[in-house]
């Protein structure tokens, strides 16, 4: 009777942490729900292309326009650059963490690198336009410092740490006897990385690259208060630009509240969901390559 | 180099010693610094004599693309440690003369021009201890599932699919999310409660993460001498893993709220406010909020210039709050490794 | 019979090395010569130090940090731990067999390439005649001829053995270091490695550390028993084995401890 007893209790608990465990499977599920169910109409007055590819964001003139176009490429462009600088950055830095620093600098810039990952984002957007903005418009000589350079400066610091950290693993998980054999064969260090260690944690790295670019186009304070908001397709890298999670947050407010505005910035949701969506099945699909194959994927 | 190695191999000597004397008399040659000097060669060298000696075999060109490469990873990991000394210093230098005891525990005054930022500090507190509250259970024992019950199939791998992704969705689309479903559709209003469930959703890969990492590192011979003594799983799980496991999994907690300290685009549409004279009664009270509300005075208000020592002030709060708990996060997580590998 | 062909030639000689892990010692004044053309086998039981001091001699344990060497290691009067060595290239004269096969994640060819490469070979007709030639060598070539293009890590565990020597035989080393390279291996790729050494030594001078006391007997020259961090007794095989000089070494070899 105990026991069968203790048996049901074991039972019931397996499933009790189960039904926990699917909350974030049902989370994401509302959440990708309820950001159709709110942006959808949209779609009733303007059409999706017209939405993704229309050149004109005036959302509060009369009559209205709905084309999220500049802000793709805001968000797209201001990722681009900022992975010029993060990428460079973030792997190098992770080489030096896992393959050249002794063990006591590296118990010092790793915390470096994890407290650059918890400033939040809002201090590094304040940064970005008290700080960095009039500098860049003393130096350079342009119109404001708040721009598409700017944006991309700061929200490479963003996801650097990202990139770092994970790529930091790969290099790491990569078996030492590797490495050993290349230095054997009198290779140097330099080369031991190059051609040995490198290209065996590729995948680990191109999944530290894609989360860093994920996060930095979902980034919101940063564009929010440094890009320069303007919604247009930009010209030069120091033009303002509004990329797509600013203008949500810039606008939400203002719009009223089940509107066309409303829904026309819940489908930037949409189209930023789905954005970072793609970006984490890429790398979870690399990921799960990676550790199927072991070592055998060049 | 490269040459000497080539000719080497295409001269195709069968005697090793030969063509070990031959590389010496090329390895030489460039080299007018010399052989080492016959004294050091026969002698025992001792250490001192072994640093005075000058390179013999030298692959000039290797070594030195080498030595560049390093020091340029090497510039590169300062450049972050860089960056962070930078924001930290002006946000010190700039903010430190704002912040005073009437900063620290009065409310803003003259239209925010003045006054301190109390219920911005109680704000975010309440938010993000309430998120804590939410999002901790929920997050430990969804890892408890995931490391100590679930076997690998299909529905794990759409959990941690469904984890991962949550983990990339972005802020302001939890923002969206919250506006929706918590403030509007279950009618919570623009509230502490909707903001702390937008914040806990936001959190909850964060401590699923260390918890699994934490469960993880917990001995599998501590399960089994428990399994063995008799005790069944949940046993095992409530006794013996997770006090092992306990650490590990407050320190990812104490992340997983410093992250939310600092969230600024979920609490927007869901519990912040522009303005609110008074502190919070209850749950369901809208909020003032730091992050908030070094967004509004720095965009939004009227007197951008004459508020900017008390956006400085603030951010200073708000990131010695941030950091302050990720330092110890850190520190802990340092102790404890330093215990487990013992 | 065996000392006949026996040159009396040291290649490398060791003297009064001492090792040190931090605190802990773990060779106490080795001295040991190694002839030209020679086997010789280190045995001893687990954590006696041979491996370690295997792996003094082309200077792989740098890459610990915390460690300390005394004493001299010269290889043709050459002292290796003379700052005035390049190690990138003393690696490359004394080559390594590893105790698990650890061939790259590249094909069979670029594996046994990749030595050439890094130093510098760049004319691919020559890279593909020192491939061959190595992997001959290895005893490997009829294997694998057909598919050199594959990935490496789809062989057996034997034939990446052979690979792995294969690789460290094209940079053409003179002093071949094997650390228990058959622990891993059944015995029928045991039995190949083992042919593989005898013929080897007419090339290159073999040092390797062993756990298997036939291995030893079978294919070395020279047996040296390393004993808590000490070297006991070294000399011929056969002597070794028949009637060791120690008390310690006759007990280890007759397996009544270790």
């Amino acid at each position: 009777m105990i026991h069968s007893f203790t048996k049901f209790k074991e039972k019931l608990m397996n499933y009790f942490f189960l039904l926990v465990a699917t909350t974030s499977i049902s989370i994401l599920a509302m959440i990708t729900l309820f950001l159709f169910k709110e942006g959808l109409p949209i779609f009733e007055k303007v059409g999706i292309k017209a939405f993704i590819f229309g050149n004109y964001w005036y959302p509060t003139a009369d009559p209205a326009h709905f084309g999220i176009f500049p802000l793709i490429i805001g968000s797209v462009s201001v990722t681009l650059i900022s992975a010029l600088i993060s990428i460079p950055l973030g792997v190098m830095t992770a080489i030096y963490l896992s393959e050249i620093a002794s063990s006591r600098l590296r118990e010092i810039v790793k915390p470096v690198v994890e407290l650059l990952a918890s400033l939040p984002s809002v201090v590094i957007g304040f940064f970005g336009m008290v700080i960095v903005a009039p500098f860049l418009q003393d130096h350079f000589n342009i119109a404001t410092g708040l721009n598409m350079f700017n944006a991309a400066i700061m929200l490479a610091f963003m996801s650097i740490p990202t990139i770092c950290t994970i790529s930091e693993d790969a290099l790491y998980s990569v078996p030492a006897s590797l490495k050993e054999a290349s230095l054997a064969l009198g290779a140097t260090s330099f080369e031991t990385i190059v051609k040995v260690t490198l290209p065996a944690a590729l995948s680990g790295i191109s999944t530290a690259i894609i989360l860093g670019l994920s996060r930095a186009i979902g980034e919101t304070m940063v564009v929010l208060m440094v890009a320069g908001g303007a919604a247009m397709v930009p010209g030069s890298i120091f033009d303002p630009v509004r990329p797509l999670p600013g203008s949500i947050a810039a606008e939400m407010a203002e719009a009223p509240y089940r509107g066309d505005h409303y829904y026309a910035l819940f489908a930037i949701g949409i189209v930023l969901f789905i954005f970072t969506f793609c970006f984490n099945i890429i790398a979870d699909y690399l990921s799960n390559k990676y550790r199927q194959t072991g070592d055998a994927t060049l | 180099m490269n040459v000497k190695v080539s000719a080497i191999n295409i001269d195709g000597m069968k005697n090793p010693e030969e063509r070990y004397l031959q590389e010496i008399r090329r390895e030489k040659a460039p080299d007018p610094t010399g052989p080492i000097s016959e004294s050091e060669s026969q002698t025992a060298s001792s250490l001192e004599n072994r640093k005075q000696q000058k390179p013999l075999f030298f692959n000039k060109k290797r070594t030195l693309l080498q030595h560049l490469f390093f020091n340029l990873f090497r510039s590169a990991a300062m450049v972050n440690a860089l960056a962070l000394f930078i924001i930290l210093y002006f946000m010190i230098a700039n903010g430190w003369r704002a912040i005073s005891i009437d900063f620290l525990t009065q409310p803003p005054r003259e239209m925010m021009t003045q006054g301190g930022i109390l219920p911005c500090i109680v704000g975010t507190l309440c938010l993000s201890l309430g998120a804590f509250l939410i999002s901790f259970p929920i997050g430990v024992s969804s890892a408890i599932y995931l490391q100590e019950y679930a076997s690998e199939g299909a529905l794990v791998r759409a959990i941690r699919l469904g984890i991962s992704n949550l983990a990339g969705v972005p802020s302001v689309v939890f923002g969206l999310f919250g506006l929706s479903f918590f403030v509007t559709y279950l009618k919570m209003g623009v509230s502490i409660l909707a903001g702390a469930l937008t914040l806990a959703l936001m959190s909850l890969p964060v401590i699923i993460g260390a918890t699994e990492e934490a469960l993880k590192s917990v001995p599998a011979t501590y399960r089994e001498a428990s399994l063995g003594l008799g005790a069944t799983k949940l046993q095992t799980i409530l006794r013996v893993v997770l006090p092992a496991a306990a650490p590990g999994i407050l320190t990812g907690g104490i992340l997983g709220i410093s992250r939310t300290a600092g969230e600024t685009a979920p609490i927007m549409f869901t519990a912040a406010v522009f303005f609110s004279p008074n502190l919070p009664r209850s749950i369901f009270d809208e909020v003032m909020a730091l992050p908030y509300h070094i967004y509004v005075l720095a965009t939004a208000g009227t007197e951008i210039e004459v508020t900017r020592p008390l956006q400085y002030g603030t951010a200073l709060v708000l990131i010695s709050l941030v950091l302050g708990m990720n330092l110890i996060a850190i520190l802990f997580r340092a102790r404890l490794r330093k215990k487990m590998r013992r | 019979m065996k000392a006949s062909h026996m040159t009396q030639t040291p290649k490398i000689t060791a003297h009064n090395l001492n090792f040190y892990y931090g605190k802990v010692k773990a060779l106490d004044s080795i001295s040991i010569d190694f002839n030209l053309n020679q086997v010789t086998a280190l045995i001893g039981p687990s954590g006696c130090g041979k491996s370690t001091f295997l792996r003094c001699l082309n200077r792989m344990n740098d890459l610990i940090t915390g460690i300390r060497v005394e004493g001299e290691i010269k290889i043709d009067d050459q002292d290796i731990y003379a700052p005035a060595v390049d190690v990138v290239n003393l690696r490359r004269r004394i080559g390594m067999v590893f105790q698990k096969p650890n061939p790259f994640p590249k094909t069979i060819f670029e594996n046994v390439a990749y030595g050439l490469k890094v130093n510098g070979v760049t004319d691919k007709n020559l890279i593909a005649e020192r491939v061959e030639k190595s992997i001959r060598q290895a005893a490997l070539w009829e294997e694998v001829k057909e598919r050199l293009h594959d990935s490496a890590l789809g062989l057996s565990g034997g034939q990446q053995q052979r690979l792995c020597i294969a690789r460290a035989l094209a940079v053409e080393p003179e002093v071949l270091l094997m650390d228990e390279p058959c622990s891993a291996l059944d015995p029928i790729a045991t039995q190949k490695i083992e042919e593989l050494i005898h013929t080897l030594k007419e090339t290159y001078t073999i040092i390797i550390v062993t756990h298997n006391m036939q291995q030893a007997a079978r294919t070395s020259d020279v047996t040296a028993f390393f004993y808590m961090g000490k070297l006991i007794e070294a000399g011929e095989t056969d002597t070794i084995f028949t009637k060791p000089a120690k008390r310690r070494t006759e007990e280890y070899i007759t397996g009544r401890f270790g």
